[in-house]
Protein backbone atom coordinates (compact mmCIF):
# COMPACT_ATOMS: atom_id res chain seq x y z
CA UNK A 1 0.00 0.00 0.00
CA UNK A 2 1.29 3.51 -1.39
CA UNK A 3 -0.59 5.44 0.98
CA UNK A 4 0.76 8.68 2.00
CA UNK A 5 0.85 7.67 5.90
CA UNK A 6 3.79 5.97 5.12
CA UNK A 7 5.52 9.41 4.35
CA UNK A 8 3.91 10.63 7.24
CA UNK A 9 5.88 8.37 9.07
CA UNK A 10 9.26 8.75 7.48
CA UNK A 11 8.91 12.39 7.68
CA UNK A 12 9.21 11.84 11.32
CA UNK A 13 12.03 10.81 11.43
CA UNK A 14 14.35 14.44 11.54
CA UNK A 15 16.29 14.68 15.21
CA UNK A 16 13.85 16.84 16.71
CA UNK A 17 10.94 16.82 15.01
CA UNK A 18 9.36 14.17 16.65
CA UNK A 19 9.59 15.21 20.34
CA UNK A 20 8.09 18.87 18.95
CA UNK A 21 5.38 17.23 18.07
CA UNK A 22 4.84 16.04 21.68
CA UNK A 23 1.45 17.21 22.83
CA UNK A 24 0.66 18.89 19.64
CA UNK A 25 -3.11 19.39 18.05
CA UNK A 26 -4.23 16.19 16.57
CA UNK A 27 -7.91 17.65 15.32
CA UNK A 28 -7.58 18.86 11.53
CA UNK A 29 -10.18 20.89 11.86
CA UNK A 30 -12.81 22.60 14.16
CA UNK A 31 -15.47 20.11 13.92
CA UNK A 32 -13.26 17.16 14.50
CA UNK A 33 -12.85 18.14 18.11
CA UNK A 34 -16.47 18.43 18.15
CA UNK A 35 -17.75 15.06 17.12
CA UNK A 36 -14.74 13.92 19.28
CA UNK A 37 -16.24 15.32 22.46
CA UNK A 38 -19.52 14.68 21.53
CA UNK A 39 -19.11 10.58 21.66
CA UNK A 40 -16.86 11.34 24.64
CA UNK A 41 -19.30 13.76 26.27
CA UNK A 42 -22.37 11.15 25.17
CA UNK A 43 -20.63 8.56 27.28
CA UNK A 44 -19.90 10.33 30.56
CA UNK A 45 -23.46 10.92 30.61
CA UNK A 46 -24.32 7.51 30.62
CA UNK A 47 -26.68 7.66 27.20
CA UNK A 48 -23.93 6.18 24.70
CA UNK A 49 -21.99 3.13 26.68
CA UNK A 50 -18.15 3.28 25.29
CA UNK A 51 -18.23 -0.22 24.05
CA UNK A 52 -20.86 0.34 22.00
CA UNK A 53 -19.39 3.46 20.46
CA UNK A 54 -15.96 2.11 19.98
CA UNK A 55 -18.00 -1.32 18.09
CA UNK A 56 -19.29 0.97 15.80
CA UNK A 57 -16.33 2.96 15.20
CA UNK A 58 -14.22 -0.26 14.55
CA UNK A 59 -17.05 -1.45 12.21
CA UNK A 60 -17.36 2.02 10.77
CA UNK A 61 -13.57 2.48 9.89
CA UNK A 62 -13.46 -1.67 8.74
CA UNK A 63 -16.51 -0.71 6.44
CA UNK A 64 -14.72 2.45 5.28
CA UNK A 65 -11.22 0.71 4.58
CA UNK A 66 -13.26 -1.86 2.72
CA UNK A 67 -15.27 0.15 0.50
CA UNK A 68 -11.94 2.39 -0.08
CA UNK A 69 -14.03 5.63 0.51
CA UNK A 70 -11.23 7.83 1.35
CA UNK A 71 -13.13 9.01 4.50
CA UNK A 72 -10.62 10.72 6.91
CA UNK A 73 -10.71 9.19 10.58
CA UNK A 74 -13.17 11.65 11.78
CA UNK A 75 -15.30 11.27 9.02
CA UNK A 76 -15.45 7.59 10.12
CA UNK A 77 -16.10 8.73 13.62
CA UNK A 78 -18.88 10.72 12.79
CA UNK A 79 -20.75 8.51 10.91
CA UNK A 80 -20.54 5.71 13.54
CA UNK A 81 -21.66 8.47 16.20
CA UNK A 82 -24.69 9.25 13.96
CA UNK A 83 -25.56 5.56 13.26
CA UNK A 84 -25.71 4.53 16.93
CA UNK A 85 -27.43 8.18 17.82
CA UNK A 86 -30.07 7.02 15.39
CA UNK A 87 -30.31 3.23 16.57
CA UNK A 88 -30.64 4.41 19.71
CA UNK A 89 -33.58 7.09 18.92
CA UNK A 90 -31.78 10.31 20.13
CA UNK A 91 -32.54 12.08 16.71
CA UNK A 92 -34.31 11.11 13.97
CA UNK A 93 -32.66 10.96 10.38
CA UNK A 94 -35.95 13.45 9.35
CA UNK A 95 -34.59 16.33 12.29
CA UNK A 96 -30.63 15.36 11.49
CA UNK A 97 -31.40 16.29 7.37
CA UNK A 98 -33.46 19.31 8.13
CA UNK A 99 -30.77 20.44 10.89
CA UNK A 100 -27.89 20.07 8.58
CA UNK A 101 -29.62 22.04 6.05
CA UNK A 102 -30.68 24.74 7.97
CA UNK A 103 -27.07 24.72 9.40
CA UNK A 104 -25.99 25.04 5.77
CA UNK A 105 -28.36 28.21 4.96
CA UNK A 106 -27.15 30.26 7.96
CA UNK A 107 -23.35 29.55 7.15
CA UNK A 108 -23.33 30.48 3.59
CA UNK A 109 -25.85 33.34 4.78
CA UNK A 110 -23.55 34.62 7.24
CA UNK A 111 -25.09 35.12 10.69
CA UNK B 1 -11.47 28.35 12.63
CA UNK B 2 -8.69 28.00 10.13
CA UNK B 3 -7.65 30.52 7.10
CA UNK B 4 -7.83 28.05 4.79
CA UNK B 5 -11.59 27.63 5.69
CA UNK B 6 -12.14 31.61 5.95
CA UNK B 7 -10.90 31.04 2.01
CA UNK B 8 -13.45 28.96 1.21
CA UNK B 9 -16.29 29.75 3.17
CA UNK B 10 -18.96 29.06 0.38
CA UNK B 11 -18.25 25.62 -0.28
CA UNK B 12 -15.67 24.59 2.60
CA UNK B 13 -18.10 23.25 4.92
CA UNK B 14 -18.09 19.44 4.92
CA UNK B 15 -20.83 17.26 4.91
CA UNK B 16 -19.09 15.77 8.43
CA UNK B 17 -18.74 18.94 9.64
CA UNK B 18 -22.74 20.07 8.60
CA UNK B 19 -23.82 16.80 10.55
CA UNK B 20 -21.17 16.90 13.24
CA UNK B 21 -23.11 19.95 13.99
CA UNK B 22 -26.74 19.11 13.26
CA UNK B 23 -26.56 16.19 15.81
CA UNK B 24 -24.23 18.24 18.28
CA UNK B 25 -27.34 20.88 17.97
CA UNK B 26 -29.81 18.11 18.17
CA UNK B 27 -28.51 16.70 21.33
CA UNK B 28 -28.04 19.69 23.22
CA UNK B 29 -31.93 20.54 22.71
CA UNK B 30 -32.85 17.52 23.84
CA UNK B 31 -30.65 17.82 27.02
CA UNK B 32 -28.57 14.61 26.27
CA UNK B 33 -25.16 16.96 26.55
CA UNK B 34 -24.71 20.59 26.95
CA UNK B 35 -22.38 22.49 24.72
CA UNK B 36 -19.86 23.13 27.73
CA UNK B 37 -19.71 20.01 29.12
CA UNK B 38 -18.31 19.38 25.07
CA UNK B 39 -16.05 22.08 25.38
CA UNK B 40 -14.51 21.42 28.70
CA UNK B 41 -13.95 17.52 27.60
CA UNK B 42 -12.38 18.80 24.32
CA UNK B 43 -10.30 20.86 26.32
CA UNK B 44 -9.46 18.56 28.83
CA UNK B 45 -8.18 15.95 26.10
CA UNK B 46 -6.14 18.49 24.22
CA UNK B 47 -4.52 20.51 26.91
CA UNK B 48 -4.78 18.83 30.56
CA UNK B 49 -5.04 15.25 29.73
CA UNK B 50 -1.37 15.45 27.72
CA UNK B 51 1.25 13.37 27.34
CA UNK B 52 3.04 14.85 30.21
CA UNK B 53 0.74 13.16 32.47
CA UNK B 54 2.20 9.54 31.36
CA UNK B 55 5.86 11.59 31.45
CA UNK B 56 5.60 11.94 35.02
CA UNK B 57 4.56 8.49 35.91
CA UNK B 58 7.98 7.81 33.80
CA UNK B 59 9.72 10.35 35.87
CA UNK B 60 8.57 8.79 38.81
CA UNK B 61 9.09 5.69 37.99
CA UNK B 62 12.58 6.01 36.90
CA UNK B 63 13.17 7.50 41.15
CA UNK B 64 11.41 6.18 42.79
CA UNK B 65 11.76 2.20 42.53
CA UNK B 66 8.61 1.21 44.47
CA UNK B 67 6.64 3.43 42.41
CA UNK B 68 7.93 1.48 39.48
CA UNK B 69 7.29 -1.96 41.11
CA UNK B 70 3.91 -1.06 41.75
CA UNK B 71 3.55 0.46 37.85
CA UNK B 72 4.87 -2.55 36.41
CA UNK B 73 2.38 -4.56 39.14
CA UNK B 74 -0.78 -2.70 38.35
CA UNK B 75 -0.57 0.16 35.77
CA UNK B 76 -4.22 1.21 36.68
CA UNK B 77 -3.73 1.61 40.26
CA UNK B 78 -0.37 2.93 40.46
CA UNK B 79 -1.17 5.46 37.73
CA UNK B 80 -4.17 6.73 39.78
CA UNK B 81 -2.17 7.43 42.75
CA UNK B 82 -0.68 10.41 40.64
CA UNK B 83 -4.18 11.45 40.18
CA UNK B 84 -4.78 10.25 36.33
CA UNK B 85 -7.93 8.56 35.86
CA UNK B 86 -10.90 7.57 33.34
CA UNK B 87 -9.71 5.39 30.40
CA UNK B 88 -13.36 4.22 29.93
CA UNK B 89 -13.33 1.70 32.23
CA UNK B 90 -10.28 -0.19 30.88
CA UNK B 91 -6.88 -1.05 32.34
CA UNK B 92 -3.49 0.58 32.31
CA UNK B 93 -0.49 -2.03 31.92
CA UNK B 94 2.84 -0.88 31.31
CA UNK B 95 5.37 -2.52 30.00
CA UNK B 96 8.91 -1.93 30.98
CA UNK B 97 12.27 -1.52 28.20
CA UNK B 98 15.10 -3.02 29.29
CA UNK B 99 18.50 -3.13 27.31
CA UNK B 100 17.59 -6.66 26.43
CA UNK B 101 13.64 -5.52 25.33
CA UNK B 102 12.09 -3.37 23.54
CA UNK B 103 8.21 -3.02 23.72
CA UNK B 104 6.09 -1.11 21.15
CA UNK B 105 2.60 -0.35 21.50
CA UNK B 106 -0.63 -0.61 18.40
CA UNK B 107 -4.09 -0.74 18.07
CA UNK B 108 -4.58 -3.37 15.09
CA UNK B 109 -8.29 -2.51 15.31
CA UNK B 110 -9.12 1.18 15.47
CA UNK B 111 -7.08 3.62 17.50
CA UNK B 112 -7.10 2.04 21.58
CA UNK B 113 -4.50 4.33 22.93
CA UNK B 114 -3.80 5.03 26.99
CA UNK B 115 -5.46 8.85 26.92
CA UNK B 116 -5.36 9.47 30.89
CA UNK B 117 -1.76 9.25 30.51
CA UNK B 118 -0.99 10.35 26.79
CA UNK B 119 -3.74 12.80 25.66
CA UNK B 120 -5.20 11.91 21.87
CA UNK B 121 -3.64 9.63 20.03
CA UNK B 122 -1.46 10.87 16.70
CA UNK B 123 -2.83 10.64 13.69
CA UNK B 124 -0.13 7.92 12.64
CA UNK B 125 -0.97 6.03 15.42
CA UNK B 126 -4.57 5.39 13.80
CA UNK B 127 -3.30 4.78 10.24
CA UNK B 128 -4.19 2.10 8.42
CA UNK B 129 -0.16 1.37 7.59
CA UNK B 130 1.20 1.95 11.51
CA UNK B 131 -1.68 -0.27 12.26
CA UNK B 132 -1.26 -3.55 10.28
CA UNK B 133 2.73 -2.93 9.43
CA UNK B 134 3.38 -2.40 13.09
CA UNK B 135 2.63 -6.30 13.64
CA UNK B 136 4.31 -7.72 10.33
CA UNK B 137 7.78 -5.95 10.01
CA UNK B 138 8.02 -3.84 13.64
CA UNK B 139 11.86 -3.08 12.77
CA UNK B 140 11.29 -1.93 9.44
CA UNK B 141 8.71 0.70 10.71
CA UNK B 142 10.48 1.79 13.84
CA UNK B 143 13.51 2.12 11.33
CA UNK B 144 10.90 4.86 9.37
CA UNK B 145 10.50 6.67 12.80
CA UNK B 146 14.31 6.93 12.97
CA UNK B 147 14.98 3.97 15.97
CA UNK B 148 16.97 0.94 15.31
CA UNK B 149 16.54 -1.71 17.51
CA UNK B 150 19.18 -4.18 17.85
CA UNK B 151 18.84 -7.57 16.56
CA UNK B 152 19.89 -9.12 20.16
CA UNK B 153 17.11 -7.01 21.48
CA UNK B 154 13.86 -9.07 21.85
CA UNK B 155 10.98 -6.66 20.11
CA UNK B 156 6.94 -7.43 21.80
CA UNK B 157 4.14 -5.34 19.98
CA UNK B 158 1.43 -5.65 22.10
CA UNK B 159 -2.06 -4.91 20.56
CA UNK B 160 -4.23 -2.37 22.51
CA UNK B 161 -8.00 -2.89 22.96
CA UNK B 162 -11.05 -1.73 24.98
CA UNK B 163 -9.70 -3.43 27.87
CA UNK B 164 -6.31 -3.55 28.03
CA UNK B 165 -4.40 -0.25 27.33
CA UNK B 166 -0.74 -0.51 27.14
CA UNK B 167 1.81 1.97 27.41
CA UNK B 168 6.05 1.78 27.85
CA UNK B 169 8.22 2.74 30.39
CA UNK B 170 11.16 3.69 28.42
CA UNK B 171 14.38 3.13 29.56
CA UNK B 172 16.24 5.97 31.41
CA UNK B 173 18.70 7.20 29.53
CA UNK B 174 22.68 7.52 30.17
CA UNK B 175 23.89 10.97 32.11
CA UNK B 176 20.64 11.99 33.60
CA UNK B 177 21.51 11.28 36.94
CA UNK B 178 21.75 14.35 38.63
CA UNK B 179 18.59 15.52 37.33
CA UNK B 180 15.70 16.12 39.20
CA UNK B 181 12.04 14.67 38.83
CA UNK B 182 10.68 17.33 36.83
CA UNK B 183 13.75 17.89 34.97
CA UNK B 184 13.19 14.11 34.21
CA UNK B 185 9.80 14.44 32.88
CA UNK B 186 11.12 16.64 30.05
CA UNK B 187 12.51 13.43 28.48
CA UNK B 188 9.70 11.64 28.15
CA UNK B 189 7.86 11.99 24.64
CA UNK B 190 4.88 11.01 23.81
CA UNK B 191 6.27 8.72 21.07
CA UNK B 192 8.62 6.96 23.79
CA UNK B 193 5.75 6.08 25.72
CA UNK B 194 4.24 4.48 22.53
CA UNK B 195 7.87 2.77 21.96
CA UNK B 196 8.51 4.17 18.55
CA UNK B 197 11.35 6.33 19.94
CA UNK B 198 13.58 6.33 23.20
CA UNK B 199 13.42 8.79 25.54
CA UNK B 200 15.31 12.18 24.97
CA UNK B 201 19.23 12.78 25.78
CA UNK B 202 19.24 15.21 28.56
CA UNK B 203 21.96 16.95 25.71
CA UNK B 204 18.84 17.26 23.71
CA UNK B 205 16.93 19.09 26.06
CA UNK B 206 20.28 21.68 27.26
CA UNK B 207 22.26 19.68 30.33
Amino acid sequence: MTSPTDNQISSMQGPEALPRRNGELVFEQPWESRAFGLAVGLSEAGVLPWPEFREALVSAIRDSERLGDGLTYYEQWTSALERIALEKGLVTEESLHGRAQWLEEESRHGH
Amino acid sequence: MSDNHDDHEHEAESYASLRTRALESLLVEKGYITTDAIDALVKTYEEDIGPMNGARVVARAWVDPGYKARLLEDGTEAIAELGFQGAEGSEIVVLENTPGVHNVVVCTLCSCYPWPVLGLPPSWYKSFAYRSRMVIEPRAVLKEFGLEVDESTELRVWDSNAEIRYMVLPERPEGAEGMTEEELSGLVTRDAMVGVARARLPEAVGR
